[in-house]
């Protein structure tokens, strides 16, 4: 049942990668800002029409 | 009439611009300064801006002086503020109150497309912080504070900032979190074979997931539990057993055991019912200790305070940093600054506005000769003050210093949860002595287990998940009501108040909007129309409070008109020769005058002085309800600056035998609080000026009400908008409604715990019946206490989100 031995250490790599991804994202300062990123990704980078009335 | 409402919005900041609307670039504006933005916008080729919010700007109708931020090319200063500097590029964090919406951040974060030497910028939309990294070779400090200001979001710069930064959140409980949840989740799977039973020829399975659940346990014992093990030790240290010990004392015995176990080949352990516990106590600390970052609930006059202010010597200006002011320096304020130490005024008309102080907006004009006092602002034209108290020597920065003596007793203390945790620890302690005893005499080679397996299920972690979940979740429900509260425990404390005491103005008074009161000879009707047609002419608050108590309808044709900056206006209508001003303008002299009175404007027609206007705050009007409810059940308060004038009003608001203070200075109303506090009295102290600021620190419970929670509010133990005061007695009932909640959720897992020791002391706690067990209390007490806090919000009608409003002023 070598098997389970091999999926065992597939199911804990696995969680230790979401749990460095969790890690990262602490560091980085994601739960800093919870209101900028949600608008921020609406942005278009670069617009060259303007609006006139809105 | 038609064609004047419809376009009378300003396109910048949707104000009404219904005088004079600004027409340009085939726009409406209200003012210029409102269509300078668009323009330095439009050449950016920026009008997005416009497009992503409707009107996002701010009025920029009060001018921002010229030479503002002069004080930015003072070396010291500019070091004190930059955070990081090489050989190009300089880090800066500026605080700009203005941001609101999601324009705000398109265009802050595209300042390099106005100006290329801003290399990048980055919005902090909670903190309302934008971080600057810029070219300083070509570009320097004071020309991004301008740029800032022109685009209309002008640098908030205080004392504060010049000190130490910030310290970041601490991080270190997430990262525990994320690591005891990873460790519980992962050995919860792994007991699967040990709950369901493993064939026979996979005996040596059995081992290695015991062994590999050892191994995940060790994080969760040696790293995420240490939370636990800090705050027990500190609780034994000072000969206190808060509820951390019995739970470090669980988390012991279970990992223990269960090393004894698995080495011992007896059993697989309790492990996940240990990580599980660590688990979701930390998830509720974290809930618990969820914070507000945009508030800030320690600031002192520093974060208020100007960084650095103009000094004369010798006939030239020179700008020095606050801590560098001396004894008989001389200070040149400019019109909005905010005066930085006591001082006398040496040349000018001062016209002060001490609204921070006392809550009164109305302006007051002070004279050469006369002392202002530190924390007033100038409005007008540019004053000279000799400083005769250095800043941290000053009658308000004095006052401040000294409230923070009494030192608030230890948190740990105070909470009633700990208490019954103490007695709950001493009933386990008793019945696993009991335990131990039936299985000495009985069968001694059960006592072991039957003693750990007791302590095991026993642990008061689920009074701990009670509280703290219940806590978490009613300081988010404040939270949407606009309360603030620096940290849980302040939710018991509130429950466990017995008298309120109020500040008057500010708090029981609206800040604006007052209504004049005449006082004086008869006012004809047409002399009526001449004093409001003469007020018209002047943007002054006074005078437009004047112009609104006439109600007159056009306003005449004013010849003469004369503005003295900070003494009152006057001119002649339908040949009138009509005054509006200080004593002085109108011809008083010698005139006695406390530190901070309210406002009051003279009238004289012809040389002859007929009366005077006096401002008068208007009451909030959710006042009488509010006192009538709260007095149920409270004793009322009310403490004041003012003179006794509203004795009779304020009086049949209150039942008869309640105080009220009138002339009360800050210290007296400290001394009042701490008188009350001696007759064992809990207070709760609700006020707004910096004169309350000694007296909210004192007082059990201090609210600072505030009509913008990022303006300045001293330092509290709750910040709570002002428009919430009506249902202060529904707050407070609901922070009652908390310990019932935390009490009921008690008790049931109290019962879960009767199902647990009833199969411990019997020895025969199966890990599977722990695995049930634990889950199974902690998820149903987080329902409990989630739905039953949300059920009280709903019932006290605190449920819905309050809108947060945008201040556009």
């Amino acid at each position: 049942m070598t098997v389970i031995i091999l999926l065992l250490v597939v199911s804990i790599s696995v969680a230790a990668l979401f749990l460095a991804a969790f890690i990262w994202s602490v560091k980085s300062g994601q739960y800093r800002d919870e209101e900028g990123p949600p608008v921020r990704i609406l942005f278009d980078d670069k617009r060259t029409t303007t609006i006139d009335e809105p | 009439m038609a064609t004047t409402e419809v376009a009378t919005t300003c396109y910048h900041c949707g104000e009404d611009c219904a005088d004079k609307p600004v027409l340009q670039y085939d726009k409406v504006f209200c003012c210029e300064g409102c269509s300078m933005v668009y323009g330095i916008l439009q050449q950016s080729d920026m009008c997005d801006y416009y497009a992503i919010t409707l009107n996002p700007g701010l009025s920029q109708r009060r001018p921002v002086r010229q030479n503002k931020f002069l004080f930015l090319d003072d070396d010291k200063v500019r070091r004190s503020l930059i955070s990081f500097s090489n050989e190009e590029q300089s880090f800066v964090t500026f605080y700009l109150p203005q941001i609101h919406c999601s324009s705000c951040l398109w265009l802050l974060e595209n300042l390099h497309r106005i100006q290329p030497a801003v290399i990048s910028s980055k919005v902090n939309f909670p903190t309302k912080e934008v971080e600057v990294f810029f070219d300083h070779r070509s570009f320097s400090l004071r020309q991004l504070a301008e740029l800032l200001t022109s685009v209309g979001y002008e640098p908030y710069i205080s004392l504060r900032q010049s000190g130490a930064q910030k310290p970041g959140a601490d991080k270190s409980k997430l990262y525990k979190l994320g690591i005891a949840g990873f460790c519980f989740a992962n050995i919860m799977l792994m007991s699967f074979p040990e709950y369901l039973g493993i064939d026979v020829q996979e005996q040596y399975l059995s081992s290695v997931f015991r062994y590999l659940n050892l191994g995940l346990s060790l994080p969760v014992f040696f790293y995420s539990a240490s939370e636990f093990y800090k705050s027990a030790w500190k609780g034994i240290k000072h000969g206190f057993l808060n509820i951390d010990a019995p739970i470090v004392l669980a988390v012991l015995v279970t990992f223990v055991r269960s090393l004894y176990e698995v080495f011992s080949g007896t059993g697989g352990g309790y492990f996940d019912s240990m990580s599980g516990i660590v688990f979701f106590m930390l998830a509720g600390r974290v809930l618990q200790d969820k914070t507000y970052d945009q508030l800030n609930f320690e600031r002192d006059y520093t974060s208020y305070f100007p960084i650095a202010v103009t000094r004369i010597s010798n006939d030239t200006e020179k700008t020095v940093m606050l801590p560098d002011i001396h004894l008989d320096d001389t200070l040149l304020i400019h019109n909005e600054e905010l005066i930085p130490a006591d001082g006398i005024i040496t040349r000018g008309q001062a016209l002060i506005d001490y609204s921070f102080v006392t809550g009164e907006s109305a302006p007051v004009a002070k004279e050469v000769g006369e002392i202002v006092y530190a924390g007033g602002k100038q409005v007008g034209g540019n004053i000279e003050i000799l400083v005769i108290k250095e800043v941290a020597q000053s009658y308000l920065t004095r006052l401040w210093n000294r409230g923070e003596e009494p030192a608030k007793k230890a948190e740990e203390e105070r909470s009633f949860v700990h208490l019954l945790s103490r007695y709950f620890t001493w009933m386990v302690f008793a019945i696993a002595l009991a335990a131990a005893g039936y299985w000495l005499v009985h069968d001694s080679s059960h006592t072991w287990n039957a003693v750990t397996a007791v302590l095991i299920v026993a642990c008061p972690c689920a009074l701990l998940l009670s509280n703290t979940f219940t806590n978490g979740n009613i300081l988010r429900l404040l939270g949407r009501q606009q309360l603030y509260l620096r940290n849980a425990q302040v939710i018991e404390d509130m429950a466990a108040i017995d008298h309120l005491v109020f500040d008057k103005t500010g708090t029981l008074t609206r800040a604006h909007g007052g209504t004049v009161e005449y006082d004086g000879r008869e006012l004809t009707p047409e002399l009526k129309i001449q004093v409001a047609s003469l007020a018209a002419q002047s943007n002054h608050p006074m005078s437009k409070a004047v112009v609104k108590w006439a109600n007159a309808g056009r306003p005449l044709t004013v010849r003469g008109f004369k503005e003295t900056a900070g003494q009152g206006v006057e001119g002649v209508i339908e040949g009138r020769n009509i005054v509006l001003g200080s004593r002085k303008l109108v011809g008083l002299e010698n005139a006695v005058k406390d530190a901070f009175t309210s406002a009051v404007v003279y009238l004289a027609v012809e040389g002859e002085v007929w009366g005077r206007f006096v401002i008068k705050n208007a009451y909030r009007p959710e006042v009488p309800e509010l006192f009538g409810r709260l007095q149920k059940k409270y004793a009322i308060t009310i403490l004041s600056g003012d003179n006794e004038g509203e004795r009779q009003y304020l009086s049949s608001l209150l039942k008869p035998g309640s105080q009220l203070l009138f002339n009360q200075g800050p210290e007296d109303k400290l001394r009042v609080i701490q008188r009350l506090q001696q007759r064992g009295i809990r207070v709760m102290m609700i006020g707004d000026g910096l004169n309350d600021a000694g007296a909210l620190q004192q007082a059990d419970v201090g609210i600072a009400v505030t009509e913008d929670s990022n303006c300045f509010t001293p330092a509290s133990d709750a910040i709570m908008e002002v428009g919430q005061l009506g249902a202060l007695d529904r707050i407070l009932r609901l922070c009652i409604a908390n310990r019932r909640v935390v009490m009921i959720a008690f008790v049931v897992s109290i019962l879960y715990n009767i199902v647990g020791i009833w199969f411990a002391v019997q020895a025969r706690l199966s890990p599977m019946i722990a695995a049930i067990l634990m889950p199974a209390s902690s998820l149903s007490i987080l329902l409990i206490t989630y739905g039953l806090s949300n059920v009280a919000a709903v019932y006290l009608r605190l449920k819905k989100t309050v809108q947060t409003t945008v201040h556009k002023n």
